[in-house]
């Protein structure tokens, strides 16, 4: 079952281009993670997929056009933007009755369970948290809705580690299943690696790479060696190299290299999975293709 | 804090275990409207706070000042006068603190919620931009008018009653003050007075209130009455004639004339908010109203097509605006 499915999808502000013909196809039951650089198109590509703004382009999420028909998507679709936006006014127990009164796949009860995980009480107003509580509210309002498609775009943004980490532990366990689908955008993308499904790398309004993570981890491969096999392992066309504490850490795709398997490159040094980020640098942030300077304003990011 | 859906066991998931009370099944195209002026209320406490401490202090007031005065005359028909005009004052206030509360939340309706991003999290629930926009109109269209009339006569019984006591108190007969203060027709025509002006004929103003306040993004006030300011001015100006100005007096104002039939003994032709006083002064019976008139007003049905057009325009707005 496809979930997004976006064929040429473009989207200007005036003279620039934030979305330039993007190709995007999810299906269900996965966790994709979108990666890239600021003003590549992430929010502006999210927004679409919301509804949020018009675009022009082929797109349709569960079936649906999501500027025509936002508030009937909104019932399989949740989502958390980038920034804190529970109003401040609201109180804990204002925002659950809010959600039960006007979501009809909001399990009140689901959600107090979830809060009553936490420190928060019921008669507090959204400013008198903090910022940590506002994400964890927030979390426990969207995992009690029987959504189809949750969208996160930086949920995490400005959260500490344990937050973080306590964020993703409790939508993959309290919430994840093969009938829900998540689409999140973050900066700190090697904290979720593991719990991804699914990367795409977006850059200058384009999707540029995708993959599963399986396909991600057999293709690509780190190899780090000594200085003397440096150039040896320079000689094997490498994709990347960089220098980490005297030694060179080489990024290989095998996908390149038909002659060459792991136990040869093994042979010259240590192998190792590469981050995301490792391979996201690789591949848009390498000098023949130097980082686009950011190329849009406001409505992006 | 325990609600009741505390102890909703788990079993029943579907059941929206709503708080309070559940005034509409769970998938009644009523409910969103009914919570989202829920919500404008949690967020605008003072659509109902101004209001009652106006009441309250000019109570205060009344207890302090007036009561004593007009009891202290033994002719009926002055204490009458002394109370009814003190109750016409406090019903002007209770207008007038609704009428501006009414202007101050329409400016900020829908520039608020971008201003604090919390626009994300509204369309982030499955409620659609007209209904947000529907349900922020009725807060100065029905919500405002309806604590108008409620607050104003329940003063009026407040105040009646105290009198009663006092006179009943100092061995008097208080049976002429009741006979002689026609309860329900002053509440009727209170009643009649805010639909056909507060709602009907006002409602362009806060359309266009709410149109600036989804489009601005910044200083709503001066966006929304700047151009209507700049079109007085340029007429004076270029044609030397007042007709702009004229049309928004006569807008204001309200179709009193037409309303109220024959324009009545009364004396002046007050203000919006003042023109109650007359009524209740000069028409203890509801004769003089004509709803048929009003209702033939062309100036009525072009003002209730300009508010559609106005509060489209909004619905529009609402659905393409993002944060500021």
């Amino acid at each position: 079952m496809t979930v997004i499915e976006a064929r040429g999808l473009r989207k200007t502000f005036g003279a620039t281009v934030a979305l330039s013909a993007l190709d995007l196809r999810v299906e269900s039951g996965r966790i994709l993670g979108l990666v890239g650089p600021n003003g590549a198109g992430k929010t502006t590509a999210l927004n679409a997929i919301l509804g949020l703004i018009p675009y022009q382009g082929q797109l349709k999420v569960l079936g649906r056009d999501p500027w025509t028909e936002r508030d009937h998507l909104m019932r399989d679709v949740c989502f958390i933007a980038d920034v804190a936006v529970l109003p401040r006014w609201i109180r804990v127990s204002q925002a659950l009755d809010y959600v039960a009164g006007v979501h009809p796949r909001f399990d009140r009860a689901k959600a107090e369970a979830l809060l009553a995980k936490t420190t928060i009480a019921r008669d507090r107003k959204v400013r008198e948290l903090s910022k940590g509580m506002v994400a964890q509210l927030h979390l426990a309002l969207v995992m009690a809705i029987d959504a189809r498609l949750l969208v996160l775009d930086e949920p995490t943004l400005g959260l500490d580690i344990l937050f973080r980490k306590q964020f993703y532990d409790s939508l993959l366990n309290d919430y994840f299943d093969r009938d829900r689908t998540i689409l999140v955008t973050t900066h700190q993308v090697d904290e979720i690696q593991d719990v991804l499904t699914d990367v795409m790398f977006i850059d200058r309004g384009r999707i540029v790479f995708s993959s599963t993570m399986e396909e991600f981890e057999s293709r690509y491969v780190e190899l780090i060696v000594n200085p003397e096999n440096a150039a040896a392992a320079r000689a094997l066309a490498p994709i990347h190299e960089r220098q980490v504490l005297g030694r060179t850490i080489f990024l290989f795709d095998l996908m390149t290299l038909h002659n060459i398997d792991r136990p040869q490159l093994a042979a010259l040094g240590d192998l190792r999975s590469p981050g995301i980020a490792d391979l996201f640098v690789a591949l848009l942030g390498n000098p023949s293709t130097p980082p686009q300077p950011a190329a849009k304003t406001g409505a992006a990011k | 804090m325990t609600t009741p859906s505390n102890s909703m066991p788990n079993s029943f998931p579907a059941q929206p275990a709503a708080p309070n009370s559940v005034p509409t099944p769970p998938d009644s195209p009523t409910r969103p409207f009914y919570w989202s002026v829920r919500r404008e209320l949690w967020e605008n406490r003072s659509i109902y706070l101004a209001p009652l401490a106006v009441a309250a202090v000019t109570l205060v007031g009344f207890v302090v000042a007036t009561l004593g005065r007009a009891l202290s005359t033994s002719d009926i028909a002055h204490r009458r006068a002394i109370l009814e005009s003190h109750f016409n004052f406090v019903s002007a206030m209770i207008m007038g603190t609704t009428f501006v509360v009414g202007i101050f939340y329409s400016l900020d309706a829908l520039h608020s919620e971008r201003r604090d991003r919390s626009i994300l999290f509204w369309k982030s629930l499955p409620v659609s931009d007209l209904t947000t926009v529907l349900s922020k109109a009725s807060i100065p269209l029905l919500v405002l008018p309806a604590i108008t009339v409620i607050l104003t006569v329940a003063m009026l019984w407040i105040m009646l009653l105290l009198s009663s006591l006092v006179l009943v108190g100092s061995g008097l007969n208080a049976a002429t003050l009741w006979s002689q203060s026609p309860l329900l027709q002053i509440s009727l025509l209170l009643l009649y007075h805010l639909i056909t002006v507060h709602i009907l004929w006002h409602a362009p103003f806060y359309a266009w209130m709410l149109l600036v306040s989804a489009w601005a993004r910044r200083a709503v006030f001066l966006w929304a009455a700047l151009p209507i300011a700049a079109i007085g001015i340029l007429e004076k100006i270029i044609f030397n004639t007042t007709h702009f100005a004229n049309f928004l007096e006569y807008r204001l104002s309200g179709p009193e004339p037409y309303a109220m039939g024959a324009p009545s003994n009364s004396m002046s032709q007050g203000p919006a908010a003042g023109s109650i006083s007359q009524g209740a002064h000069s028409m203890h019976t509801m004769s003089t109203v004509d709803p048929a008139k009003f209702l033939t007003t062309p100036g009525l049905w072009l003002g209730l097509i300009v508010t559609v057009a106005l509060l489209a325009a909004t619905v529009h707005l609402r659905r393409s605006q993002s944060p500021l």
